[in-house]
């Protein structure tokens, strides 16, 4: 049990470990190299750094519940754009622009109601027809896209509201309103996933599935719920993010699932399912972002940023791989 | 007898459904448009899926030996832009080797992750298109790369130019198909291929070198994103940085929509051209009944999920999932 808690702890804290020393090394680098004369570690910049990281993370948190649960979700970048037009367009819905300021919500209602349901499409084929959520979400990433083109051709759709934009732009006690989303969601779900009997049955099936029906758990119904849990999510980030923009361009969201997919790795969550945590996601999500900022921060180019993002993931799995195999080897003497 | 009807029907069908959707798809839209069948159409059909038909090929053998390769997209911008780039520092006859060279150590050093280190190729592939993607970038300093001279390059034929009327792209596509197919029906690598993919284990204790089928694999898919890059870049004689991108789940539906087991160990190169003409004709018959482009998103999910629904309902016996 002591070699495990320890290998444990070596995983779980690695991400903020990377954290550290990624501050520390941005702050001596920046003396040198910042392009501006502004220190990295400036309290303004971090507080920015999280509410960039917000939409990018909220869907990541949802991928970690996803694959803890054994399954994946490739369509949540179509997603977010789908849900991001709805908000925007229902605002100009004849009846809606009755209501004034009460639109606001009720347009959310309409944004988050559409990603549920989208969840809920890849759920149940997931669980009805047992072909993998792999190929099912590769299949509605297509699909949901194509739905997108639908709503409004290659043309961007756009509302702003001043309310709208105002409440995404405010800070309450220093932190920005899409930071308090970021961490609002990361709470509810830790909860959701350390707390309650779902989350149990969560991991008990991304581990081994068939030990779970044996078990006695409903498989189905948890897949269902998880899917849906990630289709509202990734509207709740194009909630966040497009209240403050006003403006969706049918190609928006492409490839964030597998920023969300890098950013949950990083933490440490396993693909194979029945190990992984919403903390650790939440650090992998910073360690991203800080990363990108903070090669912005001495002068390097987004090519440099793809270049290192990469290679450090690969990295992280290597090292990873090597902390299982030692973990084993002990096990074997 | 009776044994035969329902049951043999059925089982046909769900077998060879990609098939025989494929045809019903090719009747309906002949039947709605006289254009549909004509010559010239088809082959605007087949070279305008030859790009993503020729990385379709490569990605399969990867699939068989039981991995995923995510990196053919930024892999393939990076092609073209090195080829784009070398064409005027270089000259062509020079560009083409040295681009084959540097997309192969690419698919190499992928090849020796996933094979020698045995990391798990989702994650790798993931990060490598990423890594590419800033590869592709440094190289050409953000800009879109064009050649100079284009009316005076021979470079254009293997994008524009035409043999006895039947255009470039869609003879490289096929010969390329063919060879690759022989070499998986027919030689000791190919059934090597499928013996790893479809249980890795057994083929190790057989005496199968996993680790260098794996890594070869890989090689193949490297250099048919190399020819993809070639005919992309000499189609357009110009080409941005995000040129392939989002190509390679694109191209990972097409093998799926073929049949190819994400599990690896099955899948042939004739049915990944299935997938591969099933998405451009249905692309192009809904053009051609006056639907939008995106329609055929929609289309293509349905059939994806519908093909590989039926394949699996067919190997268990009933239609609906096990799953409680």
């Amino acid at each position: 049990m002591a070699p495990e808690k320890r290998k444990d702890l070596l995983k779980q804290g690695g991400i903020w470990g990377f954290i550290v020393l990624e501050l520390a090394f941005f702050s001596i680098a920046g003396e040198y190299w910042a392009v501006t004369d502004k220190a990295f570690m400036d309290f303004e910049n971090m507080l920015l750094l999280l509410k960039q990281s917000a939409p990018i993370g909220i869907i990541a948190l949802g991928m970690t519940i996803v694959m803890i649960n054994g399954n994946i979700d490739l369509s949540v970048g179509a997603t977010f754009a789908l849900a991001a037009i709805v908000l925007l367009d229902s605002m100009t819905w004849p009846f809606m622009q009755n209501l004034g300021d009460w639109a606001i919500p009720l347009a959310w209602c309409f944004a988050l109601l559409t990603g549920v349901i989208l969840g809920a499409i890849n759920g149940l084929i997931v669980w009805k027809t047992g072909v993998d959520a792999f190929i099912v979400t590769l299949g509605s990433m297509l699909g949901f896209r194509g739905l997108v083109f639908m709503y409004n051709g290659e043309q961007p759709t756009s509302h702003l509201n001043w309310t709208l934009v105002d409440f995404a732009e405010a800070q309450f006690l220093g932190l920005h309103t899409a930071t308090w989303f970021l961490f609002g969601a990361a709470v509810i779900l830790w909860l959701l996933m350390t707390k309650t009997l779902h989350g149990r049955n969560a991991y008990a099936i991304g581990n081994n599935r068939e030990a779970a029906v044996n078990a006695g758990i409903r498989v189905g119904p948890h897949f269902l719920w998880n899917f849906m849990l990630i289709g509202f999510l990734a509207a709740l980030s194009a909630v966040v993010f497009y209240s403050e923009s006003g403006s969706v361009n049918p190609n928006d969201g492409m490839l964030f699932e597998l920023w969300a997919i890098t950013a949950v790795v990083l933490g440490g969550t396993k693909l194979t399912g029945g190990y992984g945590s919403i903390v650790s996601t939440m650090g992998g999500v910073i360690a991203i972002q800080l990363l990108r900022k903070g090669l912005g921060h001495i002068g390097a180019d987004t090519s440099t940023v793809n270049l290192v993002i990469g290679l450090i993931l690969i990295a992280v799995l290597f090292m990873d791989r090597q902390l299982n195999r030692k973990g084993k080897e002990e096990l074997k003497v | 007898m009776a044994e035969l009807t329902k049951k043999g029907i059925g089982g046909f069908l769900a077998r060879q459904g990609i098939l025989v959707a494929f045809v019903i798809f090719m009747v309906g839209f002949a039947l709605a448009n006289q254009r549909f069948l004509a010559m010239d159409n088809i082959f605007g059909v087949i070279r305008s899926s030859a790009i993503l038909g020729v990385m379709a090929l490569g990605v399969t053998f990867v699939v068989i030996g039981g991995n995923l390769d995510l990196s053919v997209g930024s892999m393939m911008s990076f092609s073209t832009i090195v080829v784009l780039d070398l064409h005027d520092k270089i000259g062509p006859t020079l560009a083409i080797p040295a681009m084959f060279g540097l997309t192969l150590l690419l698919g190499a050093f992928i090849g020796f992750l996933v094979g020698y280190l045995k990391l798990n190729s989702l994650i790798v592939t993931l990060g490598m298109l990423s890594a590419i993607h800033g590869l592709t970038l440094t190289w050409s300093g953000g800009k879109n790369m064009d050649i100079a001279d284009k009316q005076g390059t021979w470079f254009s034929i293997f994008g524009q130019g035409d043999i006895v009327g039947i255009p470039m792209p869609i003879i490289i596509f096929g010969l390329l198909a063919l060879v690759l197919g022989l070499i998986l029906s027919k030689t000791p690598f190919g059934r090597k291929i499928y013996a790893v993919g479809g249980n890795g284990q057994a083929a190790t204790f057989s005496g199968i070198p996993r680790a260098r089928v794996v890594f070869f694999t890989y090689l193949v898919s490297a250099f048919c994103v190399a020819t993809a890059g070639l005919l992309q870049a000499s189609r357009s004689l110009g080409s941005q940085n995000t040129v392939g991108q989002g190509y390679e789940l694109e191209v990972l539906a097409m093998v799926i929509l073929g049949g190819a087991s994400l599990l690896g160990g099955s899948g042939t190169i004739l049915k990944t051209l299935i997938g591969v003409l099933i998405f451009g004709f249905i692309e192009n018959g809904l053009l051609l009944v006056g639907l939008e482009f995106y329609v055929q998103d929609i289309v293509v999910w349905a059939v994806i999920i519908l093909a590989v629904w039926l394949d699996i309902a067919a190997k268990r016996g009933r239609l609906w999932s096990p799953i409680a």
